[in-house]
């Protein structure tokens, strides 16, 4: 029997229990920490805000106004950046070609790791014959030079998908083949993530207790074991945008990315390389903005996989 | 009282690289409605093999349930396809881990993980699996349902969460519930509490258990009914008085001899079983027991002797009787 002494001390035993943090809290705790993912998250802050907020100073017409007798005109009072080999503001089009640069580093990832994280998940959970088809296929995507695809693909698709409005706002056709290709061309690393990290999740207890209790196989994939691997997943998609980034500046610098008028950082250099000495302020800014944006992205990545995995020693 | 669950000639094989493990011998058994049936033996003797087997939930491959049937209320569990026997998994037979540090899912909240099995299997709203999540936490003793309603599992101790644990498998009133070792990893005075839960949960919801231990003591006060296994084989079934008072088979003999007894001086020393349980690679081709065994004969080694009937309801797959030493 229990005695109203005993149930006393036992709810004043819960009174006295420390509250827990919870995950999110712990991994904000640890993340906060990282002094260069910090400043890194700041400065994205400031990139995103520059090339979004700056569009409300200039006009996207007014980055893509070329006047010809201007061109080349070193940096100015009427041109904070220069202009470039048309005479178009070299500030104005940062701003534009921030926005652009940004959104291919965004939803090209969203592509990669919508990609990644199906072949990898169906192919780790269900094993067999399923896991060697997808893993051969995922090994045949790695053995081809990524540039190779990415000029294939871009020559291929260009100027196959039409110019699009969206929010008031036109998109060449290029902006999202180059998503597709950059989305398409980089999945597999992450693929081979997941995939391993199933291998092992799917044999813990607790996914054969879900079993138990009738849980479907496609709402233990994803309900049930990818919440487990999202740590690799979020760390491998945020180093993922800066690559895209590179990537785009890559093949938009091959002259195969997004075509101008519109601009993105990566086409702005573009023809600057016959001006390296004669005209360095055509590359400086929107390279320095690319760097800028790299660096911060891949210190933030660094800081995420010291927060997500308690494991790893942190200073 | 009907009978619920009806296991028919039960035969697992595991079909490794390194030969065939046959893990679950040609077992029957059946259990009847409100009934809780212990099953005994040492660790690898194929308990928790041939239950897994029972919820088609033998990793295949390497596992294959091989011959037999499971019959339960009058359909072959052995014969559905995947897609129906999630509807039997939860809904009419659950389980309850050994491990309650390893058996929750680590990023979920343990509300999330209750009411699962709700919104699967009863058609449950969020809300309404909520509120029954509740009730349930509340009815396996876990204080301020609400509050806890969101922790994940990382925050309770291991006593509590195996009462979520047991709360996950109730959520939709199993007629059997399947513990297997539930309280080996816990310490002895919360073990007791997790046996008291289930004996008073089992007699308040009217659902048979099937219980799966290597500790004879925690079956006496517990089970009607008691399966001695060893090497994938029924050695010795009978009811729980039949077992403790007048064991027959020597393993069952030699189980109970190694039990420390209260009534026994502390400067005795326990009795052992020498050697290990064999290879389920390699099964000699006489009783599995053999080599261990204190009562040997010659015949053991050639020929393994089948589940027969001794007394009523009592039966023991042995050529020996273990009161005059001599063959039956």
């Amino acid at each position: 029997m229990e005695t109203p002494v005993e149930s006393m001390s036992v709810n004043g035993l819960d009174a006295l229990e420390i509250p827990t943090l919870s995950p999110r809290a712990l991994i904000w705790r640890r993340f906060r920490r990282h002094k260069m993912a910090m400043a890194g998250i700041c400065i994205l802050v400031f990139l995103v805000l520059y090339s979004v907020v700056g569009a409300f100073f200039v006009s996207e017409s007014y980055a893509n106004y070329t006047d010809t007798s201007k061109r080349l005109q070193p940096p100015s009072a009427e041109h904070p950046f220069g202009t470039d080999t048309v005479g178009r503001d070299i500030l104005a089009r940062t701003i534009y070609g921030g926005q652009i640069s940004l959104l291919i580093g965004l939803f090209a990832v969203l592509v990669e790791t919508v990609v990644g994280v199906l072949i990898g998940a169906i192919a780790g959970y269900y094993g067999g014959p399923i896991d060697s088809i997808l893993m051969r296929f995922t090994e045949a995507m790695f053995n081809i030079p990524q540039l190779f695809l990415l000029l294939v693909m871009a020559k291929f698709f260009g100027g196959k998908i039409p110019t699009i409005q969206l929010f008031g706002r036109t998109f060449s056709g290029s902006v999202i083949v180059i998503i597709l290709i950059l989305g398409l061309t980089s999945w597999m690393y992450l693929a081979r993530i997941v995939r391993a990290d199933f291998l092992s999740l799917k044999e813990r207890e607790f996914i054969l207790a879900a079993r138990t209790i009738g849980t479907s196989n496609l709402a233990i994939i994803f309900q049930h074991i990818l919440p487990n691997s999202m740590a690799p997943i979020i760390v491998s998609a945020t180093l993922g945008v800066a690559n895209a980034i590179l990537s785009e500046a890559y093949i938009s610098f091959l002259g195969l990315g997004v075509r101008p008028p519109t601009a993105t950082w990566g086409n702005m250099l573009d023809g600057a390389y016959n001006y390296i000495e004669t005209a360095p302020w055509l590359w400086i800014f929107p390279g320095s903005l690319i760097v800028l944006t790299v660096l911060s992205i891949n210190f933030v990545g660094d800081g995420l996989r010291d927060a997500l995995d308690p494991r790893t020693l942190t200073q | 009282m009907a009978t619920l669950l009806e296991v028919r000639d039960l035969t697992t094989r595991f079909h490794t690289l390194d030969g065939v493990v046959h893990a679950v011998n040609g077992i029957s058994y059946t259990l009847e409605e409100g009934q809780t049936l212990g099953i005994v033996g040492e660790s690898g003797c194929g308990k928790s093999a041939s239950v897994l087997s029972v919820m088609r939930l033998i990793p295949e491959p390497p596992g294959k349930i091989a011959a037999g049937q499971v019959i339960y209320r009058g359909q072959d569990l052995l014969k559905l396809n995947e897609s129906q026997m999630q509807h039997i998994r939860g809904k009419e037979i659950a389980m309850v881990f050994q491990d309650p540090m390893t058996s929750l899912n680590p990023v979920l909240t343990i509300g999330r993980q209750i009411s699962e099995a709700l919104i699967v299997h009863m058609g449950m709203t969020q809300k309404q699996a909520y509120q029954r999540t509740l009730e349930l936490l509340n009815m396996v003793g876990i204080p301020q349902a609400d509050s806890r309603y969101g922790d994940y599992p990382h925050q309770f101790s291991g006593g509590m969460r195996q009462r979520v644990m047991i709360a996950m498998a109730l959520a939709c009133m199993p007629s059997i519930l399947i513990a297997d070792e539930p309280t080996t990893a816990l310490d002895v005075t919360i073990q007791a509490q997790i046996i008291d839960l289930v004996k008073t949960l089992r007699d308040r919801l009217g659902m048979a258990v099937i219980w799966i231990t290597h500790d004879l003591g925690i079956i006496a006060g517990l089970a009607e009914k008691v399966i001695v296994m060893y090497a994938g084989f029924i050695v010795e079934r009978g009811d729980v008085d039949d077992i403790y008072d007048d064991p027959r088979h020597p393993y069952t003999l030699a189980l109970l001899k190694s039990l420390p007894r209260v009534d026994r001086s502390s400067k005795e020393r326990l009795a052992t079983i020498p050697g290990l349980p064999p290879d389920l690679l390699s099964l000699p081709p006489g009783c599995p027991f053999a080599p261990r065994c204190a009562y040997v004969i010659e015949r053991c080694r050639q020929e393994n002797p089948r589940l027969e009937i001794v007394d009523s309801h009592h039966e023991i797959a042995c050529w020996v009787d273990v009161g005059t030493g001599r063959e039956r």
